[in-house]
């Protein structure tokens, strides 16, 4: 009798494995500044219709995920970051990655249309075309600016979230976009120059590899004080207030600051110290972004100008 | 009758397929949740069918007043009764 069970293939892919696809970690940003755009829009939303866009919206932001890791798995797999993934690990193959990126991208398109408004989800259509096939596929291999272009589909989910309240778009949520676009760099930058991962391995153009570690450092300061003026002016819209401003000026502040002695020191100094100034703008830039997004939705509940 | 021997392939997919269950079973408590605050809501609950329907324009901003003089269509009762009225006269 042929023993079936002899046969000793890759490990089989549990539920968990298929909730990785959607990369939970980049979701949960999504998710928060989504509900922030959606929540502090001046058009009341139904906290279930809410809570259900903000649910397909992530579930669109991880269908581009989906297809990421489909597209991704041969770099993938060369880098120690991401050599753990489903699919470069062998549990889930490249094939039904990218069947669960499409069926999910048209789920979460179809139902945010039916929740929402259709402009909403042509919105989240057109990000996850944005992020899987212009990022992805086209610009991330091609390109050193690619976390640039990167960083513009991670900074839609505000503005979605936004046209699911009001079926349009405004300075606000124009804001909001240029609030996350500007400091995707600056944080991503950071953690190449600390991370020292293996992108030119893989292929990948990182400003570091390609353009050196002092233009890196230059690049940050510039987006840095890029950033400040759009982060301050959504204090003074609509959505803005006092207690934003407030809470931006300090941030702002701190940030510009990091990056300055960034720009001021040089590799020897850096590892001399372990990348200590590094890793700490690292950190203060997700509490940047977090504590920005935190203040618009206070700033909301208390009442702006 | 059939011995039920479950197969080492139903343990290892055991996971999956719970995991498949609760998230199908979730999206039917949304969608059904969604119909019930859109139907309580009053929002617009039929699409376009090939035929354009007078029920599905949005209403009027500004309708027309009444008329302070009605005239009776020809053959109807209140149109005999304003003529034997001037008759009458």
């Amino acid at each position: 009798m042929a023993d079936i069970n002899a046969y000793e293939g890759p490990a089989e892919a549990g539920f968990g494995d298929y909730v990785a696809l959607l990369k939970p970690r980049v979701m949960s940003l999504v998710v928060f500044t989504a509900f922030v755009g959606l929540w502090i829009a001046p058009q009341p939303v139904n906290p279930f219709v809410a809570f259900c866009a903000v649910l397909f919206i992530a579930l669109g932001g991880g269908a581009s995920g989906a297809l990421n890791m489909w597209y991704d798995a041969d770099i993938d797999a060369v880098m120690r970051r991401t050599a753990g993934r489903p699919v470069p690990s062998g549990r889930v193959t490249s094939q039904e990655a990218l069947a669960v990126g499409i069926a999910l991208s048209g789920l979460s398109v179809m139902m945010l249309g039916l929740a929402a408004n259709w402009f909403a989800a042509g919105f989240l259509a057109f990000t996850i075309f944005f992020y899987a096939v212009v990022y992805t596929i086209w610009l991330k291999r091609s390109t050193p600016q690619n976390i640039v272009i990167g960083g513009a589909a991670g900074a839609f989910p505000p503005m979605i979230g936004w046209a699911c309240a009001t079926g349009g778009i405004g300075i606000e949520s124009l804001l909001m976009f240029a609030l996350i676009f500007f400091w995707t760099p600056p944080h991503f930058w950071a953690l190449a120059l600390f991370m020292k991962d293996d992108y030119s391995k893989a292929g990948v153009p990182m400003l570091t590899v390609t353009h050196g570690r002092k233009v890196t450092r230059c690049h940050i300061f510039a987006y840095t004080l890029v950033l400040a003026p759009f982060a301050l002016w959504l204090g003074f819209t609509s959505v803005g207030g006092p207690l934003y401003l407030a809470v931006s000026v300090v941030l702002n502040a701190l940030f510009i600051a990091g990056g300055w002695q960034i720009l001021r020191r040089s590799e020897d100094q850096a590892q001399a110290d372990g990348y200590r100034v590094e890793k700490r703008y690292f950190r203060l830039s997700l509490y940047y972004t977090f504590l920005h997004f935190l203040a618009l939705l206070v700033q909301h509940w208390v009442g702006g100008w | 009758m059939l011995p039920q021997v479950e197969h080492e392939l139903h343990k290892r997919r055991r996971s999956r397929n719970i995991g498949l269950l609760v998230v199908l079973l979730a999206f039917v408590a949304l969608v059904f949740g969604l119909s019930v605050v859109k139907i309580t809501q009053g929002d617009m609950m039929q699409g376009y069918d090939h035929r354009p329907r007078a029920s599905m324009l949005p209403p009027d901003p500004d309708p027309p007043a009444p008329n302070a003089a009605p005239v009776a269509a020809p053959g109807t009762p209140a149109a005999t009764q304003g003529v034997t009225q001037e008759a009458n006269q």
